[in-house]
Formats: structure tokens, C-alpha cells, sequence
């Protein structure tokens, strides 16, 4: 299984680079993996996000889709595109530690 | 050409739920990849993006072999209505939304909606019969100018 260093921490994850071990996850390995997609900072917004996605992930094994997140009143589509530009949903998934979305929308 | 899509240019070109929802999900789709997506709506896939239609879309139940039943079944009254509930509460557990939430949120993603001018124009419809996320009223030619450098899809 690959492997991925960020800062002391070594973390396994897939081949498209999602951690396949939540429980392994902090909000330093989160930071590192947002630089990698192109985000330099996490804001408060930004960690909105991923606090409900891993809620949701806990509570259903899921990660939620683009919709759940808007109509949760959690971010609407447009600020979401905005925070994850070029690909949100998957975007979040992995800076939350999270496998990646499976659904469709 | 290399191994990613960049950007697509969608045609929805039938009315009816069938006829609309795979190229939302596809522009959709493409938007939550990074991928640049328009839609183009031509003859009856205009509902989808008509204020007065679009929440009133419906299967289709005489002449689609893909809902397994009789033809003639499918012209009983309230048929096509009770058809298309089932649809959408299955399509709902999924996170698929109705017609007109599904048009604001690929509007919101960054999609691009336009009107065909020659069924508009065929329809006797205006601009302001279609939903505001619709950005223009376009032909042809002007819809081959916005696809350039991308890849065309029809529905």
C-alpha cells in the first residue's frame, strides 16, 4: 500500500492518494494535504466543511454528497466550489481524511 | 490530445425526466471534477430550463420499452404522474434533486446554461419564460464557438 509523509507523520493511503485510515488524521496532515491541492490555508470556512464531513462520515459511512452539504445549511454550492476550487466534494473528502465520494452527484 | 477531459458542452435535446437527467448529471459530474461543463437546450429539453415546466417534468410512460410495462397501461389517467413520484423519491434517496434544484445547483457550480434560438424562436418563447440562471439565447454557430477546444455531447 502507498505511503505519504506529511511533516513526521506517515500515513497509508490509496492510490489516488485518500488516507485509508481515518483515524489517523489531524489537522496538520489535513493543512499539508490542502497544500497539495493547491489551497495554502485552511480558514474557518474551509474547516466547517470538513468538521461536518467527517460527522457525517462517522455517523454514516459516507462521505456527503455536494447536495447534502447545501441543503444541510452547512455551505452552499457556490462558496463550496469556491473554497475546493476544480473539484470540491472529492477535494474535502481527502483533506478530511476521508475516502473518496463514490456517488454521482 | 492527452489523457484529461477539460471541457464539455452538453445537449439536452429530449424533454421528460429521462430525457433531462442524464445530461445534468453529466454537466454536474464534470463540474465537481474540475471539468469546464456549458448545457444547451434544444427542442423539448427547453422544459427543463422554462419557469413554467420545469417543476412539472415527467417518465414518460407510453412508447419507453424501458419501463418494462404494456404501452397501453401507460395511457391510463395518472399513470405518467404516479410513474414519476416513484422516480423521484428513488432518485431523492440517492441525493438526485428535482429539475429546478438541480438547475440552480449546476448553475451554482459554474455551468453554463443556454437556449437553443431556433426552437425558442419555433416555440415563440422569450427570455424571460426561462429560469434566471439561464445565461442567453444562442445559435448554432455561437453554441460550436463556446464548445471550441472541448468536447460535444448529445443527448
Amino acid at each position: 500500500m502507498p505511503q505519504r509523509q506529511y511533516g513526521t507523520a506517515v500515513v497509508d493511503v490509496d492510490a489516488e492518494g485518500f488516507m485509508t485510515d481515518p483515524s489517523r488524521w489531524t489537522r496538520e496532515i489535513a493543512a499539508a494535504i490542502a497544500r497539495e491541492e493547491g489551497i495554502a490555508e485552511l480558514t474557518p470556512a474551509h474547516w466547517n466543511v470538513i468538521e461536518h464531513m467527517q460527522k457525517e462520515f462517522r455517523e454514516t459511512g459516507q462521505a456527503p454528497s455536494i447536495r447534502r452539504l447545501s441543503k444541510g445549511s452547512v455551505v452552499s454550492v457556490k462558496d463550496l466550489y469556491a473554497l475546493f476550487p476544480g473539484g470540491p466534494a472529492r477535494k474535502a473528502a481527502r483533506i478530511a481524511g476521508l475516502k473518496k465520494p463514490e456517488g454521482c452527484v | 490530445m492527452d489523457g484529461k477531459i477539460e471541457k464539455v458542452s452538453i445537449v439536452i435535446s429530449k424533454g421528460g425526466l429521462d430525457g433531462v437527467y442524464p445530461g445534468l448529471i453529466m454537466a454536474n459530474g464534470a463540474r465537481m471534477e474540475g471539468i469546464e461543463a456549458n448545457l444547451f437546450f434544444t427542442f423539448f429539453g427547453l422544459d427543463a430550463i422554462t419557469t413554467k415546466r420545469m417543476g412539472r417534468i415527467k417518465v414518460a410512460t407510453v412508447g419507453n420499452p424501458g419501463l418494462h410495462l404494456p404501452s397501453l397501461a401507460g395511457i391510463l389517467p395518472g399513470f405518467s404522474a404516479l410513474a414519476t413520484a416513484m422516480m423521484k423519491k428513488a432518485m431523492d434517496k440517492i441525493d438526485i434533486p428535482p429539475v429546478p434544484e438541480f438547475i440552480a445547483m449546476v448553475a451554482d457550480a459554474g455551468c453554463r446554461l443556454y437556449a437553443c434560438k431556433a426552437t425558442v424562436d419555433m416555440f415563440g418563447l422569450k427570455k424571460e419564460d426561462f429560469c434566471p440562471q439561464v445565461d442567453s439565447i444562442i445559435n448554432v454557430g455561437k453554441f460550436y464557438a463556446i464548445s471550441a477546444g472541448g468536447q460535444i455531447i448529445f443527448t
